[in-house]
C-alpha cells in the first residue's frame, strides 16, 4: 500500500486544522489536512461566527487580542475578508442589580492595563442598539469586535490553504496511528498519511485521537444551539448579549437574524450527530424577545446544533504532547474559538518549526488535564 | 355525546398512545383503526378540516351541487371524514407540526400558541407535495401549480377568470382540466410534458394493473372530455420559459421535435407529479431509499410501515406515491401494528386483519407502475438551465450549482454551505431534489448515491414569540 508523505499532518477539516496548515505552509512545510467528512462539517460550520474578545478569560485575553489585530487585517492572511464586520460586541445589563458585576469586568481589564472593554450608560446603549428593549440600563462594549461569515470563513481559509499546495484529504478518518521510525503513520481506510508531525485539530474527537497517541486528555462535548430566522430590514448592527441568560443576537448581513449563546442540545460522538432541544432553545427565544420585543412575530427558518469539546475550565488545549514526540494539539475551544482561529494557526506554526511561541500559552499546556495513569 | 366527552376529557392530557400527522386518507383510516382498538389517539392536521389533500373541503363542500362536478372519487370522502370524526380521536385541525423529539416529545403551534405534548408513537401521514417543476420564470406572479388551482376550485369553488394555461403531465392535469370545465373555466391550451414513445414503455406494467380497468377507463374518459371541449393540446413538449415584466405575459414552448411557438399568457399551471413529503421523516432520523419507479426518495418501511426508528410509522403518499386507495389500507395496517405493540391486540388478530388489508393495498398500487411509467418527469425537470432559480428562497441559480458541484465533490450539504441554497424558510422543499440531480450529473454520480439536505427543525416556521412562549420560568436573575 503507498505511503503518502508530508512533513505534518493536521488531523481536523475544522477552521483550527485549517488555519494550522496555513501557517505551517507559509512556513515552507509540506501539509495535509486529513478531514473525516469535509472541511467545516462540524463546529466551524454550525458556530454563530462571533469575532469576540469581550468578557474572554483573562488568560486568552493576549492571544485574543492578537487574533482581533490579525481579524481587522484577515484579508492579508486569507485573501478574503471573511464577511467580517467590527460592529463591536455588546454586554448588556438588563438591571442595576447586574451593572457592579460589569463595572468590575471592566475595573480589573484596565488594571491589567487592557483598553478594549468599556462601559457604557443607557442612553450610549440606546444610540448603539436602538431596538434594544427600553429596560435595559448600561452595558459592557468592545467596539472593535464584531462577526464574521463561518462558511466563508470556511472557504477562505480552505482556498488559502490550497493556493499554498496544502493537500485536503475529505472522506478520511484516522483509525490507528504507528510509530515509524521518526515518524507517524497514520491509517485512513485505505488511504495512509506518514509524518513526522502531527496536529491534533479534530475538535470534539480530538480526546479519542489523542488516546491513540498515549495522550489521555479529560473532555467534554458541547452542542451548543442555534436559532435563525427568515430576513428582515436591518435591526441591529453589533453582536448583543445579556448578563444572566444565555443569549447571543445578531443580524447577518443577509438579513437574518442569528441567534445563539451557548444553550446546549444533545450529541453524539459516535453518530457524529447532535439535535435541538427546543424546550431548552425555548430560554434564548425568551430572552430575544425580550431584549428585541419587535421580533416576537419573526419567523425561525432552522435551528441546529454543532459539536465540540468542552474542557473543564472552558479554555483550550494547545501544545506539544507531553507523551508523544511531533505531536501538537490544539482543540477544546469549549464554544469560543472562532475568534481564536487565525492566531492559533500561527502559534502551531511556532511551535512546530522553532519548538517554542513568544505568545503566552501556558494556561493551555495539555498536560493540565491529563489523567495520572493509574499505578499498577 | 360520547365522543364529544372523550375528546373533551383529552382536551389537556399531554400523553396518547397515538400521534397521527395529517388527516388525509391514511391519518383519517389509521385514527378509525387505532380507536376501534382502544388507543388513545391525537391527530394533529395542516387543515382547517378532515380530507387531506384529495378530499379537501370535503365537509363543506358535500353540502352543495359542487360535490357532483368534483367527481366520485372526491364524493368518497363524505362518509370517511363522518367516520373520522365520530371514532373519539382528538381531532387538532390548523395545527402545525414544527419538531418531534425522540420519547416522543411534539411540539405544535396552534391558533398562535406554541404546546408541546407526548406520544408512544407517531404515524406521518403528510401526503405529498407537487414535485417542483424549476424553468425560467417559474417564479413570475401568474404561474402556479395546478395542485394550487384545484385547492382554489375545492375549497372556494375558484375559477380563473382568463383562459389558463396548462402544462406538464399526469392524472392530476387531466382531472383538473375536467372539473375546472365542468365549473365554467376556460383552457387556453395544454402543453403535454409526456416525452414521445413513453406509452409503448409504459404498457409493459399494464397486466398487472388490469384489474383496475376502471381507473384507466377512467383516465380515458377525461382525455375524451378534453377532445369534445375542443382543448387545444401541444404535445411533447421538451422545454417551456414563462416571460413578463412583472407578471407572467407570455409562454414559449419547444417540442421534443424542435417546434418553437410563444403564445399569450395571463395565468400557467404546471405540474409534473408529486413526490411523498420526506422532511418529517428524515428529520426523525429516519432511512430512506431511492425510488426508481418514482424518481424520489421513499422512507424504508417494514411490512407494517415502521420506518427505522422504533414506533415512528409512515403511511399515506408520504410511504410512497399510491394514491388514496393505497393510503387507507397502509394507514389501517400501521394502526393494528401499534394496536398490537401495546397489547390491545393479540399478534395473530393483527396479522389476520393486516392480510385483508395488505391485499387491498396489492390492488390500490396495481395501476402504479404503469402511471409511473407512463408519467416519468421529462428529463429536462431535473436539468434546468443555467439562468434558472433553483432555489427561490435564497435566489440561488442553477448555473451557480452546477459550477460549485464540479469543485471538488461536494454533496448537498456543504453546496447548501457554500451557496446557500436549501437555507431558506421552505427548507429545501422547493430545491432539494433539483440540486441532488445537478450535483449528480456534474459529478457523474448516481442520484441515489447523493442523497439529500440535512433537515434541520422546525418543519414549519414557528416564530420567536411563539417559542419563547414554551419557556414559562422566570428569567435568571
Amino acid at each position: 500500500m503507498s505511503v503518502e508523505a508530508f512533513d505534518v499532518a493536521v488531523v481536523g477539516g475544522g477552521l483550527h486544522g485549517l488555519s494550522a496548515a496555513l501557517h505551517l505552509a507559509r512556513a515552507g512545510r509540506k501539509a495535509v489536512v486529513i478531514e473525516r467528512r469535509w472541511t467545516g462539517r462540524h463546529a466551524s460550520g454550525a458556530t454563530a461566527a462571533g469575532v469576540r474578545t469581550l468578557n474572554r478569560d483573562i488568560a486568552e485575553l493576549p492571544i485574543s487580542l492578537e487574533a482581533m489585530e490579525m481579524w481587522h487585517r484577515i484579508a492579508e492572511l486569507v485573501g478574503d475578508p471573511c464577511g467580517f464586520q467590527a460592529h463591536g460586541q455588546l454586554r448588556v445589563a438588563e438591571t442595576q442589580e447586574h451593572m457592579p458585576a460589569l463595572r468590575q469586568r471592566e475595573a480589573r481589564i484596565r488594571a491589567l492595563g487592557y483598553a478594549h472593554e468599556e462601559m457604557i450608560d443607557a442612553a450610549e446603549l440606546r444610540r448603539l442598539v436602538p431596538a434594544l428593549s427600553r429596560h435595559c440600563v448600561g452595558a459592557l462594549v468592545a467596539r472593535r469586535d464584531g462577526a464574521a461569515d463561518p462558511h466563508r470563513t470556511i472557504e477562505a481559509f480552505r482556498g488559502a490553504c490550497e493556493a499554498e499546495g496544502v493537500a485536503i484529504a475529505e472522506g478520511c478518518g484516522v483509525e490507528a496511528v504507528e510509530r515509524r521510525g521518526e515518524a507517524w503513520l497514520l491509517a485512513c481506510g485505505p488511504r495512509r498519511f506518514c509524518a513526522p508531525v502531527v496536529i491534533n485539530a479534530a475538535g470534539a474527537w480530538a480526546g479519542r485521537l489523542a488516546a491513540l497517541f498515549g495522550d489521555e486528555i479529560a473532555l467534554g462535548v458541547r452542542a451548543s444551539m442555534m436559532i435563525v430566522t427568515e430576513r428582515l430590514a436591518p435591526l441591529l448592527d453589533p453582536v448583543v448579549s445579556v448578563v444572566g441568560r444565555a443569549l447571543s443576537f445578531k443580524q447577518a448581513d443577509q438579513g437574518t437574524l442569528v441567534i445563539g449563546g451557548g444553550l446546549q442540545g444533545a450529541a453524539d460522538l459516535d453518530a457524529e450527530s447532535s439535535s435541538v432541544n427546543f424546550t431548552e432553545l425555548a430560554k434564548g427565544a425568551r430572552a430575544a424577545s425580550d431584549l428585541f420585543p419587535a421580533v416576537r412575530g419573526v419567523r425561525i427558518a432552522r435551528c441546529w446544533t454543532g459539536i465540540e469539546a468542552q474542557t473543564s475550565d472552558h479554555l483550550p488545549v494547545i501544545g506539544a504532547s507531553p507523551n508523544a514526540p511531533g505531536l501538537f494539539h490544539a482543540f477544546g475551544f469549549s464554544g469560543h474559538g472562532f475568534q481564536l482561529v487565525p492566531v492559533v494557526g500561527a502559534i502551531l506554526a511556532d511551535l512546530v518549526t522553532q519548538g517554542t511561541t513568544r505568545r503566552d500559552i501556558a494556561a493551555f499546556a495539555p498536560r493540565r488535564l491529563m489523567q495520572e495513569r493509574a499505578a499498577a | 355525546m360520547s365522543t364529544q366527552q372523550y375528546a373533551g376529557a383529552q382536551e389537556n392530557a399531554d400523553e396518547t398512545d397515538l400521534l397521527i400527522v395529517g388527516a388525509g386518507p391514511a391519518g383519517m383510516a389509521a385514527a378509525v383503526t387505532a380507536r376501534r382498538h382502544g388507543l388513545s389517539v391525537r391527530v394533529v392536521d395542516d387543515q382547517p378540516a378532515p380530507g387531506g389533500q384529495i378530499w379537501r373541503g370535503i365537509e363543506t363542500v358535500a353540502v352543495t351541487p359542487r360535490l357532483t362536478r368534483l367527481g366520485a372519487a372526491y364524493g368518497a370522502g363524505v362518509e370517511r371524514a363522518a367516520a373520522f370524526r365520530a371514532c373519539g380521536a382528538l381531532y387538532e385541525p390548523e395545527c402545525q407540526l414544527w419538531q418531534i423529539e425522540p420519547g416522543f416529545r411534539a411540539f405544535v403551534t396552534r391558533e398562535g400558541r406554541a404546546r408541546r405534548f407526548g406520544a408512544k408513537a407517531v404515524l406521518l401521514a403528510t401526503g405529498a407535495q407537487e414535485r417542483p417543476v424549476p424553468f425560467p420564470g417559474w417564479t413570475l406572479p401568474g404561474v402556479l401549480t395546478v395542485g394550487a388551482a384545484q385547492i382554489l376550485l375545492k375549497t372556494a369553488d375558484s375559477v380563473p377568470s382568463s383562459p389558463v394555461w396548462i402544462a406538464g403531465c399526469g392524472p392530476l392535469p387531466l382531472l383538473y382540466m375536467t372539473q375546472l370545465l365542468a365549473a365554467g373555466g376556460r383552457i387556453a391550451g395544454f402543453l403535454d410534458t409526456t416525452p414521445r414513445g413513453r406509452l409503448g414503455a409504459a404498457l409493459r406494467h399494464l397486466p398487472q394493473g388490469l384489474g383496475r380497468f376502471g381507473d384507466l377507463a377512467k383516465g380515458l374518459s377525461w382525455s375524451l372530455a378534453l377532445r369534445r371541449a375542443g382543448v387545444r393540446v401541444i404535445r411533447n413538449v421538451a422545454e417551456l420559459r414563462a416571460e413578463g415584466e412583472g407578471r407572467l405575459q407570455r409562454l414559449r414552448y419547444r417540442t421534443q421535435e424542435g417546434r418553437e411557438a410563444e403564445v399569450a399568457a395571463e395565468v400557467l399551471l404546471v405540474h409534473e407529479g408529486v413526490v411523498p413529503n420526506i422532511h418529517a421523516p428524515l428529520a426523525l432520523g429516519c432511512a430512506v431509499r431511492w425510488h426508481e419507479g418514482q424518481h424520489c426518495h421513499v422512507p424504508v418501511l417494514d411490512g407494517w410501515g415502521e420506518t427505522s426508528q422504533a414506533n415512528v410509522f409512515v403511511a399515506g403518499d408520504g410511504a410512497g406515491i399510491g394514491g388514496a386507495e393505497a393510503a387507507e389500507p397502509r394507514g389501517r395496517i400501521s394502526a393494528l401494528r401499534v394496536a398490537a405493540r401495546f397489547g390491545k391486540l393479540g399478534e395473530d388478530g393483527a396479522e389476520a386483519a393486516a392480510r385483508t388489508e395488505r391485499a387491498r393495498l396489492s390492488h390500490g398500487l396495481a395501476l402504479r407502475p404503469f402511471l409511473d411509467a407512463l408519467y416519468a418527469p421529462r428529463p429536462q425537470v431535473f436539468a434546468p438551465a443555467d439562468e434558472t432559480l433553483v432555489c427561490r428562497c435564497e435566489e440561488v441559480t442553477a448555473g451557480e450549482l452546477r459550477a460549485r458541484a464540479v469543485q471538488g465533490r461536494p454533496g448537498p450539504n456543504q453546496l447548501k454551505a457554500f451557496t446557500r441554497a436549501g437555507m431558506g424558510p421552505c427548507q429545501g422543499r422547493q430545491c432539494g431534489y433539483t440540486m441532488a440531480h445537478i450535483v449528480a450529473a456534474a459529478q457523474n454520480r448516481p442520484i441515489e448515491e447523493v442523497g439529500f439536505y440535512r433537515i434541520r427543525p422546525p418543519l414549519k416556521p414557528v416564530t420567536l414569540g411563539e417559542l419563547a412562549s414554551l419557556d414559562t420560568r422566570e428569567p435568571a436573575a
